[in-house]
């Protein structure tokens, strides 16, 4: 089969330095695959060290780190990370996800730790890898003319759907925070944005839904190369500037 | 009589102060929120977007089971697979809340010995001329050197902060790659509202990313011979921005001493500007030619120190004797988590000004495009 991305934007991502968290399972690993195809620098978080190791070996080049984007303990270290991997950072995909309460509950008999527990995966953690990686994404953006954050969002986020309360909210929390940064930081040539990426056959939603008929979901990997489309052309908008510099 | 010592590790406090030293040695005091309104539309802010490395690594001498603080102090190059080989100062027992200048001595080292460094194992290449100073090869892959690094490390710290730095406290808010050993603590001042405030008034911004090095060892002999070569990169646009601040007759101002050490560095290597790598192993004092910079703004450096000495290179003795005094009478804090100066570069310090000026300026010393 063959993969729109792969035809349309050959060469747009070759280089081009991506971290995503999340990059072990579902749609991270899928946008993992896809990236590296394409000849990106990727860095990618999870927390399980040994699934890291196996996928980084599966895609030389890659680069895995170990670390837990809801604790704020972790955040610098991830970020000193993947700038020192990368070189730098053209775009930032956060990914990583938590459903909330599983099962799935309603509101009221969700408990406050979950809600917590949401909040800081879908809100928190990407607020702050974001403002740890800013001065990195805006140098990008000095140097070549723009950086991406993509926010990985749902329709959950903008639809009330009863028992998603937890991850409703803190997606529609993100959406909005993608929104405003993106309008704080458009001086800077940072764009940020959100991306829906449609229910798709995932571990979050095996989760959600454990008797959903696989059939009827997207493929990860259909996803990604439309996410990969949406990240060649926002940072395909500008030209590359060739490096031609001198060494000491 | 000593400068007042910022204790508390706010980067931004409230009443921090400046101290503006202009081209003619006039002092002017200033909240330091107001530093935007003394850049001037055409110029240029250059900072130093290094973010700081948790470079001190404890640990075990593993031949004499001693305990160890390893103080990554050098590398010879910014590229990111390059980062086996460091140089590094190496105390015994204690932590930072001893003072350097009191801290126990290593157990005696030798080329070849291990140190087992939390996930990290050393080996020392060699002594470098002083019974602490070593040459430290790490093993592993690059990857699992920074993980290492970044699991285990803590920010070096010295004594007038009592509390235990986190990394959030020593990056500037625009750090980016993790090269520097110290923060580059003049950016401190930098957040996101400065920068909108800088872009509204036309006042350029761009950076540079320079491994700044350890300030102090504690000891005397190692402490005459900082700062130690620092690898440098100096980025295209910026190297552009440079050029388009010097054409219309802009200042170009450097945000701490570690920018003015690049920017002068690759300036000695001809003019104009290239961009790319490279390793500033000069030291910038009285007798400096500025080739580059107009004005600096910096922390508040004692005299006697390195930073202070690179401060001789904007301004004469005698201005700076006065900004000196000024500072200590009027209760401004040093180190850096201090207060700070704007210092112009002395009208006969700038021999290439009658060529370099083209813009003619309005009576609020705007340029006003010619």
């Amino acid at each position: 089969m063959t993969t729109p991305a792969s035809i349309s934007f050959p060469s747009r991502l070759s280089g081009r330095r991506i971290a995503i968290t999340g990059g072990t399972s579902g749609l991270g690993l899928a946008l993992v695959r896809a990236l590296h195809a394409q000849g990106a620098r990727v860095a990618f978080v999870a927390r399980d060290a040994e699934r890291l190791r196996r996928i980084a070996t599966d895609l030389p080049g890659t680069h895995g780190i170990a670390g837990d984007i809801a604790r704020k303990d972790d955040t610098h270290r991830i970020a000193l990370q993947i700038n020192a991997a990368l070189g730098g950072l053209d775009a930032l995909v956060n990914n990583a996800s938590s459903l909330g309460p599983v099962p799935l509950a309603l509101l009221a008999d969700t408990e406050c730790e979950d809600l917590d527990a949401a909040l800081a995966a879908n809100l928190v953690g990407p607020f702050r890898l974001t403002k740890a990686l800013l001065g990195s994404l805006a140098a990008s953006a000095r140097e070549r003319g723009s950086a991406l954050v993509v926010n990985i969002s749902s329709d959950a986020a903008v639809t009330p759907y009863a028992g998603w309360g937890a991850y409703g909210a803190s997606k529609a929390a993100l959406r909005h925070l993608s929104a405003i940064w993106n309008e704080e930081l458009a001086e800077h040539r940072v764009r940020v944005v959100s991306f829906d990426p449609g229910d798709m056959d995932t571990p979050l939603h095996a989760l959600a839904v454990p008797d959903a008929d696989p059939a009827t979901l997207k493929r990860p990997a259909d996803a990604a190369h439309e996410l990969l489309a949406l990240i060649a052309g926002e940072l395909g908008a500008h030209t590359t500037i060739t490096t031609n510099e001198t060494q000491a | 009589m000593n400068m007042n010592v910022a204790h508390h590790p706010t980067q931004r406090p409230r009443d921090a102060k400046l101290l503006v030293v202009d081209a003619d040695g006039l002092l002017q005091y200033a909240p330091r929120r107001e530093l935007a309104s003394f850049l001037r539309r055409g110029d240029l802010l250059v900072a130093n977007d290094a973010a700081t490395l948790p470079a001190s690594l404890t640990g075990i001498h593993l031949k004499s089971g001693a305990p160890i603080e390893v103080r990554l102090a050098g590398r010879r190059s910014l590229a990111v697979d390059d980062l086996h080989e460091f140089s590094a100062v190496v105390f015994g027992a204690g932590d930072h809340r001893k003072r350097t200048e009191d801290r126990a001595a290593p157990p005696p080292l030798h080329e070849g010995d291990t140190l087992a460094l939390g996930p990290l194992k050393a080996r020392v290449l060699a002594l470098l001329a002083h019974p602490r100073l070593v040459a430290l090869a790490f093993d592993g892959t690059p990857d699992a050197i920074w993980a290492g690094i970044a699991q285990h490390g803590k920010p070096v710290q010295y004594a007038h902060v009592a509390e235990p730095l986190a990394l959030w406290d020593v990056w500037t808010r625009v750090a980016a790659q993790p090269v520097a050993f110290e923060p580059p603590s003049a950016g401190f001042v930098l957040d996101w509202a400065l920068l909108h405030a800088l872009n509204a008034r036309g006042v350029g911004f761009a950076t540079l990313t320079h491994a700044a090095g350890l300030s102090s060892t504690g000891d005397p002999a190692l402490d005459a011979r900082l700062p130690f070569d620092e690898p440098y990169h100096l980025p295209r646009s910026t190297v552009a921005a440079i050029g388009a601040t010097r054409q219309r007759g802009g200042r170009v101002v450097a945000l701490g001493t570690t920018v003015t050490r690049a920017l002068e560095h690759a300036a000695s290597r001809g003019l104009p500007l290239r961009a790319g790598h490279g390793v500033a192993d000069q030291r910038l004092g009285a007798a400096s030619t500025l080739r580059i910079l107009d004005a600096i703004v910096s922390g508040t450096h004692e005299p006697g120190t390195s930073h202070h000495e690179l401060l001789r290179a904007f301004a004469s003795d005698a201005v700076l004797a006065r900004a000196d005094a000024a500072l200590l009478a009027n209760g401004y804090r040093t180190h850096e988590f201090g207060d700070s100066v704007l210092i112009e570069r002395a009208a006969r310090k700038s021999p290439m000004q009658t060529t370099r000026r083209r813009g003619r300026r309005d009576r609020h010393g705007n340029l006003i495009e010619a």
